[in-house]
């Protein structure tokens, strides 16, 4: 008997990975910001095998469903085309291979020291909405309001950076004879 | 219960269920042309079979039949994916709605839905049609029409600011239920007030069911919130470029999402399959389909009714609507049901 569980986690893992690989890969922003989507779809099936449900429900509603739209939205507006692919510096591809390595195997190494080497079982995490509910509003209150207030300061700033209140357009030149509409304090 | 009952039972249930929802997006369009029709004082389709009702089957082949136009400045691979992400979104959330009671074959308890009872199932639709936005966008964009764009631009602008009023409406009736999943939020609404009215959400939730109902109407593009496709203004919006089989998706995505709302006002707000039951056994058995059914079908007459009546809002009035009067409803909905509740 194959193990599902298995199967699936493989499955999402190689898709969330050549999703990403694409999403470098490609040219063009949209085909980039669409396998970003997939990614984020990916991860989200990983969670779900995980037993962390309301988590992956989040994850499509919020990143998938929400931010990517934004995304999407502005390249479509800013009708952004094509990007010429470079050759990148040499220093990138001198250091930032071998870095990238080294900073994996950091992480895996602090990361199995502290867990065991015991893989979580599918399933097992207690990711039901009645289990989490509790915890931030108990347990993680304060992080959560202070997150919720960050947020708030965040759209705040964009409502003042948007509300530029409107510069006099340049005089155009020979148009002195013409009455334009008086400015009103 | 073996794995291959399992098995068998879902793929019977997903070609079912398909099947009538498909049949139900073509009538449902009959049945739109039909009241649209005499609300408008002419007859609607009549001349394909009694009635005008073969008129579907009369739609779909002309649209197989129709040559299949690509205009040569489209950005292909896009092109040819926005209608069948449109599609197949629009048809896997009706996946998790429930139809009725467990029934019992053989000793085997089934549940009527395409998946097995899950927890969030909620939080599935709302995900599922989340994703469903990028259909429209991204048709909008890869036609490459400037018509086309904006409709696209339009669309998921607007999808993305009702979402928020459409899942706010919703957590009112959350709170009452304490619980995501769908059976629950239904078989809490079993039973009478005093006796006679119905136990449902839509007595202490309006409301939330006002918000619910006209977010839900500007989520799915219909009249009075059709903006995307205003043809007096953008020819025929994100789908202008798209001809034949391709077009007709787009219309098959709009109806399986007016039918997917529907279904969901009637499990969240209208108790779902509950009401009177009597007579034989059989007849009970069938009963809860079929107020479930009757249910939706009000809502989908609604929905007529509405684009046979008013007329299309401004863009400024749309987003004003969402943003300055309909999500701060939903949250004063939100914060009061939460105090009732507690308290």
């Amino acid at each position: 008997m194959i193990n599902v569980h298995l199967v699936l986690f493989l499955a999402f893992g190689v898709i969330a990975l050549a999703g990403a690989i694409n999403l470098l890969a490609q040219t063009h922003p949209i085909n980039s910001a669409l396998s970003l989507i997939a990614v984020m779809a990916a991860l989200a099936g990983e969670y779900l095998l995980l037993g962390a449900e309301f988590v992956a429900a989040v994850q499509v509603i919020v990143y998938a469903g929400a931010i990517m739209v934004l995304f999407v939205f502005v390249i479509m507006l800013l009708n952004a085309g094509v990007e010429e692919h470079t050759r990148g510096s040499r220093v990138a591809v001198l250091f930032g291979i071998p870095g990238m390595l080294l900073g994996s195997l950091l992480v895996a190494w602090v990361v199995l020291r502290h867990s065991g080497t015991e893989a979580v079982a599918a399933g097992a995490l207690p990711g039901a909405p009645k289990t989490i509910g509790p915890l931030l509003f108990h347990e993680f209150l304060l992080p959560f309001e202070i997150t919720s207030i960050l947020i708030l300061i965040a759209i705040m700033g964009a409502v003042v950076l948007a509300s530029k209140p409107p510069t006099a357009p340049p005089p155009i030149p020979g148009s002195a004879a013409i009455p334009g509409p008086r400015k009103v304090n | 219960m073996p794995i291959w009952i399992y098995i068998l039972a879902s793929v019977i249930k997903s070609a079912v269920v398909l099947l009538v929802l498909l049949t139900a997006v073509a009538y449902t369009v009959w049945l739109e042309r039909k009241v649209v029709g005499h609300i408008q004082n002419r007859w609607g389709p009549t001349r394909v079979g009694p009635f005008g009702l073969l008129q579907p089957v009369a739609d779909g082949l002309k649209f197989l039949f129709k040559e299949d136009l690509t205009a040569p400045h489209v950005y292909k691979p896009l092109y040819i994916a926005a209608p069948l992400i449109a599609v197949v979104f629009a048809l896997t959330s009706i996946a998790v709605i429930p139809f009725g009671n467990p029934i019992t074959i053989a000793g085997y308890s089934i549940p009527l839905q395409v998946t097995t009872d899950v927890n969030t199932g909620l939080l599935l639709i709302l995900g599922v049609t989340s994703i469903g936005v990028y259909g429209v966008a991204l048709a909008g964009w890869s036609s490459n029409n400037k018509y086309s764009l904006l409709g696209g631009l339009r669309a998921s602008a607007q999808m993305v600011s009702y979402e928020i009023s459409l899942g706010l409406s919703l957590v009112g009736v959350l709170i009452m239920a304490g619980s995501f999943n769908l059976r629950e939020i239904v078989d809490a609404q079993a039973g009478h007030f005093l006796g006679f009215i119905p136990r449902w959400n839509v007595f202490p939730q309006f409301i939330g069911f006002f918000c619910y109902i006209m977010a839900a109407y500007a989520e799915t593009n219909r009249i009075p919130f059709d903006l995307p496709e205003a043809e007096t203004e953008l020819v025929a919006g994100y789908h202008t470029e798209y001809s034949a089989m391709k077009f007709a998706m787009f219309f098959m995505a709009e109806y399986a999402n007016m039918i997917t709302v529907a279904c969901l006002a009637t499990l969240l707000f209208f108790g779902g399959w509950h009401g009177p039951l009597f007579g034989p056994p059989i007849l009970q058995a069938i009963l809860p389909v079929f107020w479930f059914a009757a249910k939706v079908f009000v809502f989908l007459f609604l929905y007529i009714w509405v684009r046979g009546t008013l007329p299309r809002f401004r863009y400024d009035q749309l987003m004003a609507f969402g943003w300055k009067f309909l999500l701060p409803l939903s949250l004063v909905n939100l914060i009061g049901t939460a105090i009732a509740v507690a308290w």
